[in-house]
């Protein structure tokens, strides 16, 4: 029973890691761009939620509100100043001004709020839980996050595949050129991608907040779970990312059932192991 | 004769190649009078002077060693300081097992060659942009597994042994002039393999890969070979930070922060260039020095100045140098002359 507890919270874990991996898979599909920053964007975000909590005394689910657009605005201008300019000097351009921004971001972090452990603290709803079966309980935190994530993925997919604007982006992943020719403006698209990018990040980043602790230099290890269900599942396919990150989550829980500190190096030795005998990840996909 | 070699020599005799530049003679004797007072410095100067250069020469060799990697074989990696870390644990190892710290320093390089084979098995698999995450998670699978090892102290680390009995003044000369000698070894490594067979179908793979592979370069061979040596020199470079602070933690010796370090100073100082890591880290050494009194604000400024340098100067300073005055330090590549209009 507790080995089955440790899979059903490793479960709902994984769609928190499937939710935060999304913006990283986008980006590198669309725009062959892989964010270094991508975690410590997140922990903006909870930063940013804990100052408005802090500073205005709004609830939780208005700042959440708030925040989520403001990233995506966010999202949008710095693919436009930023990343839109050095994507043509290649991608050792890209990723050093997504890694020079990750420095960045976490040492202003780290002057403004001091190197202090914080959690956002999200009432009694981040803590009550629920009896499933036996001794395994549910919290509604965890529950809501990963339906969440299936919700907000299942929207991505949607938007992919059923709007103009999602043609127009898989059509400026796949040829760029090309899409352009037919009325694509790829910087428009590309600004859109990285908006959608950075609302998802920003989402995850609150959620990761609510659940645990989190300092200005948490950005770096958060980046690498992403990383890796993103690699798990599969490059390019949103659906091999939500499975990366169930795979990542469910090895993760079983791999601390057996002792804590196997925590993180359990789903890194995952993670090595897909890449040493599947390196086209479980779910291989066309590019989104 | 084949027609293939006919139409080649032909070629060859028509144009004049010839290295780079023409003041490499004079600075070679300048950089090598400014050794000699380098090397003499420890009975001229006090000893906070030696230990401050010795963090520069290790950033300088560390930076010469990505530079190397990402400059040259197009391998950009953000898992580097898994080598400082592993290089600074074997010098802590063998020091226990009796080895002579700073004989460890040149062992903890080979150590480091053999961890480094498995580890480009697995981390090659990963084309361009994602072998950089992939190797910072490999990285963080070391510091994991150092961790959980009881002998090498654990989570909290452990002091070097061996070198309590030495004199400090003479231990502090003897770890400035070992990281004198990593630093020139580094540094005059990448010039010497860059200037062989081995930098021509480096940097043959790093313009285009699919044409280098078609004109017969072994593409992985030469990428595996650029990787093992950055991986000596950076752990070589790891064990001097160990003979130099007499301690290690696994936190700090495996941190991201390495990288970052490396990766600033050769995309401030001019990526792919010899000298760039040299002009990189002397911008880094006085930024942190300048800005020591302000906490982090130093990593903020560099990380800035790091994201405008590959924005908008991707050459670096060094690049801007020699687009103004024409002069290499270090020539590596060749200048194609038509002998007809020769200069």
């Amino acid at each position: 029973m507790q080995w089955f507890n440790a899979v059903v919270q490793g479960l709902l874990l994984g769609g928190l890691y499937a939710l935060f991996a999304t913006g990283l898979s986008l980006m590198f599909g669309v725009m062959r761009i892989v964010n270094l920053a991508h975690g410590d964007l997140a922990v903006v975000a909870s930063f940013l939620a804990l100052a408005l909590v802090g500073g205005t005394g709004l609830p939780l689910w208005v700042v959440i509100v708030v925040t989520v657009p403001l990233f995506a605005v966010l999202g949008y201008l710095t693919q436009r100043v930023l990343l839109q300019g050095s994507l043509s000097s290649g991608p050792l351009a890209t990723l050093l001004v997504t890694f020079g921004l990750s420095i960045v971001l976490q040492n202003v972090l780290l002057e403004i709020f001091s190197a202090d452990t914080r959690t956002l603290d999200g009432g009694s709803f981040a803590t009550s839980s629920f009896q499933l079966a036996g001794s395994v309980t549910v919290g509604w935190l965890p529950l809501v996050t990963f339906l969440l994530a299936c919700a907000v993925l299942a929207g991505i997919q949607v938007f992919l595949t059923r709007t103009g604007l999602g043609r127009m982006l898989r059509a400026s992943s796949d040829d760029r050129e090309t899409a352009n020719l037919v009325g694509a403006d790829s910087r428009h698209v590309y600004g859109v991608a990285t908006a959608i990018a950075f609302a998802t990040v920003a989402l995850a980043g609150l959620m990761f907040a609510v659940r645990s602790s989190f300092d200005p230099a948490t950005g770096p290890s958060r980046l690498i779970f992403a990383f890796e269900a993103v690699v798990i599942g599969g490059l390019g396919s949103l659906w091999g990312t939500l499975l990366g990150g169930i795979v990542l989550g469910v090895t993760q829980s079983l791999g601390s059932q057996i002792d804590p500190a196997m925590t993180l190096l359990a789903g890194h030795l995952v993670f090595l192991a897909v890449l040493a005998f599947r390196p086209q990840g479980l779910l291989a996909g066309r590019t989104t | 004769m084949s027609l293939s070699q006919l139409l080649t020599e032909r070629a060859a005799a028509a144009v004049d190649v010839r290295r780079a530049a023409r003041t490499s003679k004079a600075s070679g004797g300048a950089l090598l009078a400014v050794v000699v007072l380098l090397a003499a410095l420890p009975y001229v100067v006090f000893s906070d002077i030696t230990d401050t250069l010795v963090n520069f020469y290790v950033l300088v060799a560390l930076a010469s060693m990505w530079n190397l990697l990402a400059g040259f074989g197009g391998l950009v990696s953000v898992g580097q300081q898994a080598f400082v870390g592993i290089g600074a644990y074997s010098v802590i190892a063998l020091a226990d097992l009796g080895v002579q710290p700073y004989l460890a320093v040149p062992l903890a390089a080979l150590t480091c060659v053999v961890f480094a084979v498995p580890t480009s098995w697995l981390a090659f698999r990963l084309r361009g942009d994602y072998f950089a995450v992939g190797t910072w998670v490999i990285a963080e699978v070391y510091r994991l597994l150092v961790v959980r090892v009881d002998a090498l102290g654990g989570a909290s680390g452990k002091g070097l042994a061996g070198l309590s009995g030495l004199d400090p003044a003479l231990r502090g000369a003897l770890t400035y002039w070992v990281a004198l000698a990593l630093t020139l070894a580094t540094v005059g490594g990448c010039y010497l393999l860059l200037r062989g067979r081995v930098g021509l179908s480096l940097m043959a793979v790093r313009d285009e890969e699919t044409a280098a592979s078609a004109a017969g370069i072994d593409v992985t061979r030469a990428k595996r070979i650029v990787y093992l040596v950055s991986a000596a020199g950076t752990g070589a470079a790891g064990g001097v930070i160990t003979i130099s602070s007499l301690s290690v933690n696994p936190d700090a010796i495996f941190n991201v922060q390495w990288s970052a370090y490396m990766i600033f100073i050769v995309v401030i100082g001019g990526i792919g260039f010899v000298e760039g890591p040299l002009l990189g880290a002397v911008v880094f050494f006085a930024l942190q020095q300048l800005l020591a009194d302000y906490g982090s604000w130093y990593l903020v400024l560099l990380g800035a100045v790091g994201i405008a340098a590959a924005r908008w100067l991707p050459g670096g300073l060094w690049g801007l140098v020699r687009d103004r005055t024409g002069l290499s330090l270090f020539p590596v590549g060749y200048y194609v002359r038509d002998p007809g209009h020769a200069r």
